[in-house]
């Protein structure tokens, strides 16, 4: 294990000033020079698709991996809500400072200033662009772009396209890379999945890959690696993730020697669909634009929760967001919604379906809406949604209120990158939800697809750009024996899946005993003696994992079991990370609520003389001993308060 | 509920397929994908090895899932992907045929897998506005009439599945073209580029795809109900590029 020495490149000055200041101080590579260099990008969502669009249009050679069959269907396709950007087109005071401030007060006081006021200060470029190439943003009567209002923020910012402004940005990102692909400068492999990073004196130069239609490992040269691979939700088993989103690319540049930051920041998200059952493969978002206009509710008493909800009285409803949270009511950051959806599950409140005995799910009612606004302004707005929700529960959100429940959404933690975005890895780039930046403890609402297109769009072809300068371009037609050794060690990895010793039970068994385990201890509430007995149960489960995996078929083929096994056995290692995280972080802070830490009032209690930092997390050799290193957080223009929504 | 599937299984491209048959008890609150993944659990509990099928997001926008389900593209519940369909839905049937998509532009890869790179191919010859990153201007400079923009998103939502192929007699992907040349013709950013529907019916002939005879059948499967008006959009934009 190498020492490291933890730089986070933050640059001096005044913040509006620094990332202008910065793009001058780095180097440009001549437009003569670019085809000489060649950057791979694996993961193609919104991140990945805009940094290989734009790198490719500079004029570098790209190449671009994906694990599905297009890099059309990346997760972010799925994003519902909106983006955000300071726009302030409807006057009502916004601005990058308060896009910034609200950013960093969402994420609780655990981001970096200056990373998040670059976010605020390119968003508004993000939404020219994207219009520029035909995506097609909600737009008012006159002819301009609409907004709406989204959790943790008083202003409305959020541009979106009905609920599938993903979708539409995502499309945009992948049409402009397709245009690269057509000019020759951006090279795309589809089902293809990255395996390992490949090392050359210490410097990310390639990576290992997996063709999975003929299971042939190869390897990729390049003079640097940018990862946009997305979060690593799906260690939970049930999530909002795509059934592919994986942690593995990240997870194994980890174990090469990236460090991984903050593991423990999980999103739960307050308004999912609630599980039904135990077959289920996943959980479904309801968008949080849905809170803009429905009013979550519980029955205030236990004896009500079987009824059904139509025949229990107003006054016998309690609308606990609102009276919560006066202020904001129903539009408190997610990780405020969810934890007071656990409080009234957890008192005995909870209505719906019930699972191990427990009914999960309070109501998000829209009688009210459809009163004020009439049927057909609300079905405008969330048509897709309500059939979305018919589709799955088989019931109807026009007549009766809608079900919800929190459920594991996004990843805050990620790859520990620098201000360049750069790992701890010299040449590994990460971007998008892989990485840690912007968020803190806690995302707002509509930042996620805001983050993965400022990276993609305009802050890794900038500091990409400037890595590449420093670097004489790499003789890609050499033998490299780092490269040999890496694809083979990735081929015992893969031999060791096929050859447990006693193989008996399928991955999905192991990774739905995983999923339970993490959630109990690592989900909405963390405590030190779960924390810790997770720990011991996730080594033993580790252990039988590996011992017992059953996976039928062959490696030299199509094997969609093995492909799963190979995720879960890395799942398996951040799990304990993630753990361990939650554990030495002693003190509440965003989506982290430790019970030893809330305020009286059941609020999280953050300890900023002791916790004001980044954990990044190198890998010792030992999965069970990593070495903790901390990236202290400074505040020079926002002063950390307690977060108050009331 | 119990079900006897005929499921399509294929080696590889080149093998012969053929329907197997398995049994399955499952609740009408499962997907009909979870239903197979529970069969999948079983075969590898038997030592066998699973089916492979597309899948990913599970909430019907990636369009990764594509099952023909006894004869029809995503299933007898319309509007919507293989992945939304629930077994409730099939509570009146006791046997269903799972298949492939089958058309030559979409060779199988393994057993209900097939290849979809050809309509990656047909975006890359001119679905797409050229707008470098960086150099676009200010976004509310052009208004766009409500009414335009929401005509242009219809189109926009589709998610490239390749059912409307599926259903084709002609295995036409005709509907897939014309859905993205309205999107993107239709708005003032994208009209510059008068050859794109051109361009992008070559390059469907070129992979293969048949041409459309009208026989509307994309519309019906569509999950994401995109309307044969897009083809006459397409047309109209053809036949004043010509002039």
């Amino acid at each position: 294990m190498n020492d490291i020495e933890l730089d986070s490149k933050i640059p001096k000055g005044s913040l509006e000033q620094r990332w202008t200041q910065h793009k001058f101080n780095l180097k440009i590579v001549s437009p003569a020079n670019r085809k000489k260099y060649t950057v791979i990008v694996v993961g193609t969502g919104l991140a990945g698709a805009s940094a290989a669009a734009s790198l490719g249009e500079m004029g570098f050679n790209v190449k671009t991996f994906c694990f599905q069959d297009s890099p059309r269907r990346a997760h972010s396709i799925a994003a519902q809500g909106g983006i955000n950007a300071a726009k302030n087109y409807q006057n009502d005071g916004d601005s990058v400072w308060r896009l910034f401030y609200d950013t960093i007060k969402g994420g609780d006081y655990r981001a970096r200033e200056s990373n998040v006021f670059r976010l605020a200060e390119l968003s508004t470029s993000i939404i020219d662009q994207a219009v520029a190439q035909g995506v097609p943003f909600a737009r008012e009567y006159s002819g301009y772009l609409a907004n709406r209002s989204f959790g943790g923020a008083q202003v409305s910012r959020t541009f979106y396209a009905r609920g599938q402004t993903g979708q539409q940005l995502l499309l945009g990102a992948y049409q402009a890379m397709s245009k690269q692909v057509a000019e020759g400068t951006v090279k795309h492999t589809s089902r293809c999945e990255m395996q390992d990073v490949i090392l050359v004196d210490g410097k990310a130069k390639g990576i290992v890959s997996r063709d999975l239609v003929t299971g042939e490992l190869e390897t990729h040269m390049a003079d640097c690696v940018v990862l946009c691979t997305g979060g690593y939700g799906n260690v939970f088993y049930l999530s909002t993730n795509a059934k592919g989103c994986n942690a593995s690319a990240a997870w194994r540049a980890h174990k090469q020697g990236a460090l991984f930051a903050n593991p423990c920041f999980t999103q739960i998200h307050p308004t999912c669909i609630p599980q039904h059952g135990e077959l289920q493969s996943k959980l479904t978002l309801m968008s949080e634009s849905l809170r803009n206009d429905g009013r979550i509710w519980a029955p205030k008493n236990i004896e009500d929760c079987d009824k059904a909800p139509e025949e229990i009285a107003e006054q016998d409803r309690d609308y606990f967001l609102e009276r919560m949270y006066p202020a904001f009511g129903n539009l408190v950051p997610r990780d405020v919604a969810s934890r007071a959806v656990k409080l009234i599950c957890d008192e005995g409140r909870g209505v719906g379906h019930a699972i191990d005995g427990k009914k999960l799910g309070v109501y998000l009612d829209f009688a009210k809406a459809v009163e004020i606004h009439g049927l057909d302004a609300i079905s405008e707005k969330y048509g897709n949604l309500f059939d979305m929700y018919q589709h799955i529960t088989n019931e109807d959100p026009y007549t009766s209120p809608m079900r919800i429940y929190p459920a594991v959404h996004y990843t805050m933690g990620g790859l520990w990158v620098d201000y360049n975005l750069m790992t701890s890895i010299d040449g590994l780039f990460a971007g998008g939800e892989a990485n840690f930046s912007d968020h803190g403890a806690n995302r707002l609402g509509a930042s996620a697809l805001m983050q993965g297109l400022a990276d993609g769009y305009f802050v890794l072809p900038t500091t990409v750009s400037d890595y590449l300068a420093r670097q004489s371009p790499m003789d890609l037609d050499k033998d490299y024996p780092e490269a040999e050794q890496t694809l083979k060690a990735c081929e015992e990895k893969i031999e060791r899946l096929m050859n447990a010793p006693d193989p008996q039970k399928t991955p999905d068994e192991f990774h739905r005993q995983l999923g339970q385990i993490i959630w109990h201890a690592c989900g909405m509430a963390r405590e030190k003696e779960t924390l810790e007995q997770a720990i011991k149960d996730i080594q033993v489960l580790r252990e039988q994992f590996w011992q017992q995996v059953k996976i039928t078929g062959s490696d030299k083929t199509l094997n969609q079991t093995l492909e799963r096994a190979g995720r879960i056995a890395d799942f398996f290692e951040l799990a304990e990370l993630m753990c361990l995280d939650a554990l030495t972080r002693e003190e509440s802070c965003g989506c982290h609520a430790r019970e030893e830490h809330i305020t009286d009032d059941g609020e999280a209690q953050r300890h900023d003389d002791d916790y004001s930092f980044v954990s990044a997390w190198q890998y010792s050799g030992n999965v069970t001993e990593p070495k903790l290193h901390k990236e202290e957080l400074h505040f020079e223009f926002v002063r950390p308060t307690t977060r108050n929504y009331k | 509920m119990i079900f006897t599937l005929h499921i399509w299984r294929q080696e590889n491209a080149q093998a012969q397929g053929g329907f197997e048959k398995h049994q399955i008890d499952v609740s009408e609150d499962t997907s009909f994908l979870e239903m197979l993944d529970a069969l999948n659990e079983e075969l590898i509990e038997q030592d066998k090895e699973a089916i492979a099928f597309d899948f990913d997001c599970r909430e019907g926008i990636c369009g990764s899932c594509n099952l023909v389900i006894s004869g029809t593209p995503h299933g007898k519940h319309k509007g919507t992907t293989t992945c939304q369909q629930y077994m409730r839905d099939y509570a009146d049937e006791k046997e269903l045929w799972i298949e492939p998509w089958r058309a030559t532009a979409f060779p199988i890869i393994k057993d209900l897998i097939v290849d979809r790179t050809s309509f990656d191919n047909i975006i890359q010859a001119g679905g797409y506005i050229e707008i470098r990153t960086g150099s676009a201007s200010e976004a509310n400079t052009i208004p766009i009439e409500k009414h335009v923009s929401d005509a242009a998103f219809d189109s926009a939502t589709c998610i490239g599945c390749g059912a409307c192929v599926a259903a084709c007699p002609n295995a036409s992907a005709t509907l897939f073209v014309a859905a993205k040349v309205t999107h993107l013709s239709t708005l003032p950013q994208g009209e510059m580029d008068k050859q794109r529907a051109e361009k992008l019916l070559t390059a469907m002939e070129e992979e293969g795809f048949g041409s459309c005879s009208n026989y509307r059948e994309c519309e019906r499967v569509c999950p994401k109900e995109i309307s044969v008006n897009t083809i006459t959009t397409m047309n109209k934009l053809l036949y004043e590029s010509s002039k």
